[in-house]
């Protein structure tokens, strides 16, 4: 269970918030998919949007929201911070979301993990440990934003640092020669095609 | 060995389209109105003659789950829910199908939605799944357009809605009653059970809650027949599965196989063998990290389905295969998947939120041998007063991997404790 407060001491002072015409819309298209009187199932949803909005999630963000959705601002607290995509804190502009759970650790995860917290600086790259990421069978994978990076080791995970560096977008998925979760090599199933 | 034409995830690697027109070249959505057509009862009644049992973890037959929703629709509506939540650890096949084959899943949706009389369903993918659920978003708006879904889909009379609905990153939202929580805006805190979901579900309505696999093999059976599917594996073990090789194998991999097919044969012949050779194995997680581990003597003849792995008091959980060389520290692993369960505890039952704690702290001393030899029974005695006592199953998820690391790895756990007594008596 992870300890988390919904206002930490030690961030930025946002005063204000408002989403975009575009993401209100793209709210209100979310509320839509739920039945009348249930638009809080679109809570996270919206959080998201907001949080795709100002890179994280202030206070007047969740406020915002729970005003959005007829919720207690409680109500949206407490799932900004049970679930743990929800940043409640400025992060760099490329997330590092290394998984270390045995399957990663058993191929290697340490060697990445220490690869990113060396490349972590707050403002390019933030790093964080997260549990399975589940692409267990491309460990280890670090999910970098929303794109998976997988079959990594020390030297591949600081090839793709150096190319956001760079501000380039490396190509995410496995980052050695394979089709995504086939064996490496070649798969040993459906060749008849 | 299963050959490519029983197979049914005919594009499990996305080495084709995705999209419908693909889709459809390989089978999907053929003549869905004539599965349909057989009407709720047939279509379940079919379900439970192909002996498919539930592919998220329990193995409790599909058909009969489907059998427990009303038989008509009353005041409340009913609700397909499908776990996407794909999140124990070793486990990925579900997102293979959700970005390589959408089309056959979403298919099954609209045939169990039909099955158990609802006219809408919701598909809860884990937040970190993105653009896994992009693929989902995109091939649902293709059927919609098709008029696969929606109003009177593929011209079957019933209306069926479908939407994707992503989480945020919670493994406890796997846990059926804690994904319809969260599902209605909640924190995941899963119920307590009865009401069951088909009686009090998602908004107190009727509702069944399925697995991606489950619901994707579900069209291709009602097609080729229920014998079809009985005749591949073992009896109460029947069709095909996908299995996730993951760890110290030369060439981790997923991979759909038959039921029952020895442990050995799998990681040979799919995963390239174990790092080193079959004799450089030491044990094998063999169903995702809930599942007690396997020691080798075991790994070289159990054959991989529900009932074998059971009697060997594991389970075949996701068929998420964890393969762990001589090399391995095995109290640290399993010690790692202790770490996992205390972060992943949601913290409303006190033997879970206070257990997984101190069983992960207690194993950590474990791995470096700073413990005394009776703290293993003490360890032991904790993951059963863990087990059982719990709304949901975490609590025992949490529980089995140590008591199969005492089970079975005893004899090292006691070695590192005397190997530190030792050194600190020599100092």
């Amino acid at each position: 269970m992870a300890m988390i407060t919904a206002d930490p001491k030690d961030v930025p002072h946002v005063g204000h918030f408002a989403f975009t015409p575009e993401n209100l819309a793209k709210a209100h298209g979310w509320i839509s998919h739920y039945p009348a009187g249930r638009q809080a199932s679109a809570v996270i949803a919206v959080l998201d949007l907001a949080q795709r909005q100002q890179g994280w999630l202030p206070r007047v963000a969740m406020d915002e929201v729970a005003k959005l959705l007829d919720m207690a601002p409680i109500r949206v607290y407490e799932i900004a911070t049970f679930y743990t995509m929800f940043q409640l804190k400025p992060r760099g502009k490329y997330l590092l979301q290394v998984c270390t759970t045995t399957p990663c650790w058993l191929r290697g995860s340490e060697a990445v993990m220490k690869a990113c917290q060396h490349a972590a600086d707050g403002e390019t790259f933030s790093v964080q440990e997260v549990e399975c990421l589940g692409g267990c069978v491309n460990a280890p994978v670090v999910q970098i934003n929303d794109d998976f990076y997988e079959d990594l080791d020390e030297t591949s995970i600081n090839k793709v640092l150096d190319a956001f560096r760079r501000g380039e977008t490396p190509k995410p998925g496995p980052q050695v020669d394979r089709q995504t979760s086939a064996p490496i090599g070649g798969a040993t199933t459906l060749r008849s095609e | 060995m299963l050959s490519d034409k029983d197979r049914i995830f005919t594009n499990l690697y996305g080495a084709h389209d995705w999209h419908l027109a693909g889709a459809r070249a390989r089978g999907a959505w053929d003549n869905t109105k004539a599965i349909l057509d057989k009407g709720p009862d047939g279509i379940i009644d079919e379900m439970k003659k192909s002996g498919l049992r539930g592919r998220g973890g329990a193995g409790f037959p599909t058909g009969l789950k489907w059998s427990f929703m009303p038989k008509e629709v009353k005041d409340r509506p009913h609700y397909l829910i499908v776990n996407a939540d794909e999140s124990e650890p070793g486990t990925c096949k579900d997102r293979d199908i959700l970005r390589h084959d959408p089309h056959l899943f979403i298919e099954g949706c609209l045939v169990a939605g039909f099955a158990m009389r609802a006219n809408a369903g919701y598909i809860y993918v884990r937040g970190e799944f993105y653009n896994e659920a992009q693929n989902l978003i995109a091939a649902v708006r293709e059927a919609y357009e098709a008029g696969l879904l929606g109003k009177n889909a593929c011209g079957s009379g019933w209306d069926f809605d479908l939407y994707v609905h992503r989480g945020a990153g919670a493994y406890i939202c796997g846990e059926e009653t804690a994904l319809l929580e969260s599902l209605e805006g909640k924190k995941g805190m899963p119920r307590l059970k009865p009401p069951f979901p088909a009686g009090s579900g998602l908004y107190g309505c009727p509702s069944t809650v399925n697995n991606v696999e489950s619901i994707a093999v579900a069209p291709t059976i009602l097609r080729r027949g229920a014998a079809w599917f009985a005749g591949i594996g073992r009896p109460n073990n029947t069709g095909t599965k996908l299995f996730c090789i993951s760890g110290h194998v030369n060439k981790p991999c997923n991979v759909e196989e038959e039921m029952g097919i020895p442990l050995h044969e799998l990681i040979d012949r799919h995963a390239g063998g174990v790092r080193g050779g079959w004799d450089n194995l030491l044990a094998v997680i063999p169903g995702g990290a809930s599942v007690p581990l396997l020691p080798k003597s075991i790994c070289d003849t159990v054959l991989m389905d529900f009932d074998s792995l059971r009697d060997q008091r594991s389970g075949l959980g996701t068929a998420a295969v964890i393969v762990m060389d001589k090399s391995t520290d095995i109290v640290k692993a399993i010690a790692r998947l202790s770490y996992f369960y205390k972060h992943e505890s949601c913290g409303q039952c006190t033997p879970c939120r206070e257990g997984t704690g101190w069983m992960w702290r207690v194993m950590e001393r474990m791995v470096t041998g700073n413990a005394r030899l009776e703290e293993i029974d003490a360890l032991e005695d904790v993951t059963k007063q863990v087990e059982g006592h719990t709304i949901c199953a975490l609590g025992d998820a949490a529980a089995w991997p140590i008591q199969g690391l005492i089970r079975h790895f005893r004899p090292e756990m006691e070695r590192r404790i005397r190997v530190r007594t030792e050194k600190l008596a020599a100092e």
